[in-house]
């Protein structure tokens, strides 16, 4: 293993892992986030259980915010490595001719969704911890689905859900399936792979912005 | 055909370049676009002027040393073509066309468009080779079998000319598209992969120090590229040095 981690190749490793680590965390999140449109008592167990349970409160979590923090971080030191190996750029360049715009722009995809998660943060994470660990207030395992359904009141919050969730799609487009040739995975598994990354890029974040509508209709 | 150039000009690597305007005339659609190069510098030449520097060789598609960046493109517009197999009716008339070298800090210009491309070379010699002394005991080559499959990919893979197109092409001049061409046409076949675990971890570390960009899978150099060499020997590679840096 030596010296793998001064590789080009371990920095691309690194985010792949990475990626799809925040690509799995993402599917439980929806799969709850889901609950809450058809069982208002079931959205409220499983989010009195994941807000309390040890694990998931002290060993998960971190893993969680390590995972997202190395993401970003080891995805700007690559977009800045990259471009100290071009100083002169070209006086004309044609990029759509042989590639997505969003293979090209992934820094910044990750950038919006690095803007959301600090507002999701504000609205969600933040209120928890100081609830849970600042004033110490009583466990209520019915407050869940109320504090949610009171941050899609605002159309404007609704709004910028969802912007931030078409680039988590396009973000996704490119990154899911990214992660697998970068993790060097054989070309016979790359059509599945491709339609699986179409599939979850397309439903997970429009099922997070149909979940956001949802509520935002049944709230006014 | 009556053309617009727009040609980056650069006396040396230490002097700072420009685009300087050149019109051409009467330029026959069945040109090369080398050819047509050639017709501006004639002109040039008889006006006492410095012609423009380009690099050329085979003029046939096959070694890979026309290195010119057009409209955007490596190796202008047209698809799985070198720059020499360019021709003139993939424009049209009044056009003004961009040329540049390739650009990327680890193929430095050396005069106008020719740019230094030994990095190749020093990647390639880090371990591009099979080191068998094959002088008078050379095996039969039927004697060894070879599924067809893999001898396919490692042919598919060894027609990689080295013209530096992937790296002119991609946003971060990756080499990777090159430097996984020359690791997989020796780790398919038997007579590779005796050395194939020291050949990925040198040919890596070599296009590292190098400074060239990392790969982010964006598909342009595949797109680009005049052999087509497939982003499956990225896997390849990517797959075959995680393998190996486990091993060691």
């Amino acid at each position: 293993m030596n010296g793998l981690a001064l590789s080009s190749l371990a920095k691309k490793y690194s985010m792949a892992l990475s990626g799809l680590f925040l690509v799995f965390f993402l599917f439980q999140h929806f799969t709850i986030n889901f609950i809450s449109i058809f069982s208002k008592d079931m959205f409220n167990q499983v989010s009195h259980f994941m807000g309390n349970n040890l694990l998931v409160q002290f060993v998960l979590q971190p893993i969680l915010i390590f995972g997202v923090i190395f993401h970003f971080v080891m995805g700007l030191i690559l977009e800045l490595d990259n471009r100290k190996s071009r100083s002169q750029n070209y006086y004309m360049t044609k990029g759509s001719a042989n590639s997505s715009w969003i293979s090209r722009n992934m820094i910044f995809s990750g950038i919006v969704i690095l803007s959301f998660l600090a507002l999701h943060f504000y609205d969600f994470w933040f209120p928890e911890m100081k609830y849970k660990y600042y004033h110490f207030s009583p466990l209520d395992p019915n407050r869940y689905y109320e504090e949610m359904i009171h941050k899609f009141v605002s159309p404007a919050r609704v709004l910028m859900y969802s912007v931030s969730f078409i680039f988590l799609s396009l973000h996704l487009l490119h990154g899911f399936s990214s992660s697998f040739q970068s993790m060097g995975i054989n070309i016979k598994y790359i059509s599945f792979i491709k339609i699986l990354t179409n599939a979850f890029a397309i439903i997970i974040p429009f099922g997070f912005i149909l979940i956001a509508v949802f509520h935002f209709y049944n709230s006014h | 055909m009556n053309l617009i150039l727009k040609i980056w000009r650069q006396p040396n690597s230490k002097s700072k370049g420009k685009m300087v305007t050149y019109p051409v005339e009467n330029v026959s659609p069945d040109m090369s676009f080398l050819e047509m190069i050639d017709m501006l510098n004639e002109k040039i030449i008889l006006k006492g002027e410095d012609p423009v520097a380009f690099d050329h060789d085979c003029r046939e598609g096959i070694c890979g040393m026309c290195s010119m960046f057009i409209n955007g493109q490596a190796h202008g517009p047209d698809r799985l073509v070198t720059t020499c197999q360019l021709h003139m009716r993939k424009f049209r008339d009044g056009d003004t066309i961009i040329v540049e070298p390739f650009r990327a800090n680890a193929f430095p210009v050396i005069k106008d468009l020719i740019v230094d491309r030994s990095s190749f070379d020093r990647i390639q010699q880090a371990g591009g080779f099979i080191s068998i002394n094959t002088s008078g005991n050379t095996q039969d080559a039927n004697a060894i079998p070879i599924e067809k499959d893999d001898a396919d990919k490692a042919f598919d893979a060894a027609t990689c000319i080295g013209c530096g197109a992937c790296v002119a092409s991609c946003k971060n001049a990756s080499a990777m598209l090159f430097v996984s061409a020359k690791v997989s046409q020796y780790s398919l076949l038997p007579q590779g992969k005796v050395e194939a675990t020291d050949r990925v971890l040198n040919m890596v570390n070599q296009m590292d120090e190098e400074g060239f960009g990392n790969c982010t899978n964006t598909g342009a150099c595949e797109v680009e590229c005049p052999k087509g060499i497939s982003l499956e020997n990225i896997a390849r590679l990517n797959r075959e040095f995680l393998i190996s840096k486990v091993k060691t």
